[in-house]
């Protein structure tokens, strides 16, 4: 299907021994000489060469990539159709998508008149390289500034599938319990920024902020934090400060 | 949550060595496996023992090297291993933000015929 990435060759092979090799099975006593052999790869070999060339791509166009993870409902799409609202007027963005099924938040982004290619990955619980790279080549990438990318709602396995962004953002909300950060240290960790969004029901959920930080600082120590309401804007200027510094300094390192 | 794709990435890895060096029978598979790469080892072996049925590699002895996850403090320089997600140095209390070890899902060697 693409020669570009080989993907064609890596389809899963059928390699069936049939029916009469079966009772050759798998038996030490008759006499064929075993080996070791040794080597060293990784099974996300393949996930991180396409995540470079991802990296590769971005790096040559100045585009700033975000990788926004959190649990489903955390509040992602509504982030973004804010986002995208507020500051797709001065700046070229666009939204890659990922969701188990349905196209429903391609379609909330592009009510905004935003450019959005929705990935629906089926069972795969969360994005990897060779999904954003198919994705990249339906939108139009010249003068893009910022690509967000929504990943599948999950704390857990996107922490180990890098896309070749420049920024992981992890979110989570007031309303999953201030020890979030504590039951996904993984992806606390690989953080460089978190953002706790929906803060205008913080008081009504008896959300205990210091608490938050708190565990936020010790699991995520690199990053940075943020504390918005995606639904009242509260907040956001500085989200909007943050990206724009990022996209200031990839699209310097373009030129 | 991922294991099953893991486990078919092995089997391709496998599958693709088997055809460049030639060999028809995989008996055992030693893999390293950080605490932190966020594999449940005993969904992924039974994810590699299902794919496996059928192929070169049905029945082979998977064997896992657990790699503790280990930071480094760029304050004080101590190296440490972090025990139960406390990335704090035992030296300096400092929170150490560069992890050394603990991320790999590797495969290491394989024994065949
Ligand atoms: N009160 C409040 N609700 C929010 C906020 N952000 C999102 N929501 C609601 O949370 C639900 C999930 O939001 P959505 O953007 O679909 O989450 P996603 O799964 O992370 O993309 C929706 O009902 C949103 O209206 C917020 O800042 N405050
Ligand atoms: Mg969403
Ligand atoms: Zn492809
Ligand atoms: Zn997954
Ligand atoms: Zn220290």
């Amino acid at each position: 299907m693409c020669g570009y990435c080989g993907c064609s060759q890596t389809e899963p092979t059928a390699h069936g021994h049939g029916h009469h090799d079966h009772e050759h099975g798998h038996d030490h006593d008759h006499g064929h000489e075993h080996e070791t052999i040794r080597f060293e790869q990784s099974l996300l070999a393949k996930n991180d060469k396409l995540a470079e060339r991802n990296r590769g791509f971005f790096l040559g166009r100045g585009i700033a990539a975000v990788n926004i993870v959190s649990s489903p409902g955390s509040g992602k799409t509504a982030l973004l159709e804010r986002t995208v609202s507020d500051i797709g007027g001065d700046t070229r963005v666009a939204v890659i998508v990922g969701d188990l099924a349905t196209d429903n938040d391609a379609a909330r982004l592009k009510k905004h008149g935003t450019p959005a290619v929705q990935i629906t990955t089926g069972t795969v619980c969360h994005l990897d390289a060779h999904m954003v790279l198919h994705a990249l080549e339906q939108l139009d990438t010249h003068g893009l500034q910022i690509l967000f990318i929504e990943n599948v709602g999950n704390l857990v396995c996107p922490s180990s599938f890098d896309l070749g962004e420049d920024r992981r953002v992890v979110m989570m909300s007031v309303t999953e319990g201030e020890d979030k950060p504590l039951k996904y240290p993984t992806m606390f960790h690989g953080a460089d920024l978190v953002i706790v969004n929906k803060s205008d029901i913080a008081e009504a959920v008896e959300f205990h902020r210091d608490t938050a930080l708190a565990n936020i600082r010790e699991m995520a120590p690199r990053a940075d934090i943020l504390e918005v309401s995606a639904k009242t804007g509260a907040g956001m200027d500085a989200w909007y400060a943050w990206l724009k510094k990022l996209s200031e300094t990839k699209s310097a390192a373009a030129r | 949550m991922h294991e099953f794709g893991l486990a078919q990435n092995l089997l391709n890895t496998i599958l693709e060595q088997s055809q460049e060096r030639g060999f028809s029978r995989v008996h055992g598979i030693t893999m390293r496996i950080g605490k932190m790469s966020g594999v449940v080892e005993d969904a992924f072996s039974f994810a590699f023992e299902s794919l496996a049925e059928g192929t070169l590699a049905e029945g082979a002895k998977l064997s896992i090297e657990d790699v503790p996850i280990r930071c480094y403090c760029t304050d004080c320089g101590t190296e440490f291993e972090c025990a139960e997600w406390s990335y704090r140095c035992p030296t300096c209390n400092g929170i150490s933000t560069e992890l050394r070890s603990g991320q790999e899902m590797d495969l290491v060697s394989m024994e065949i015929s």
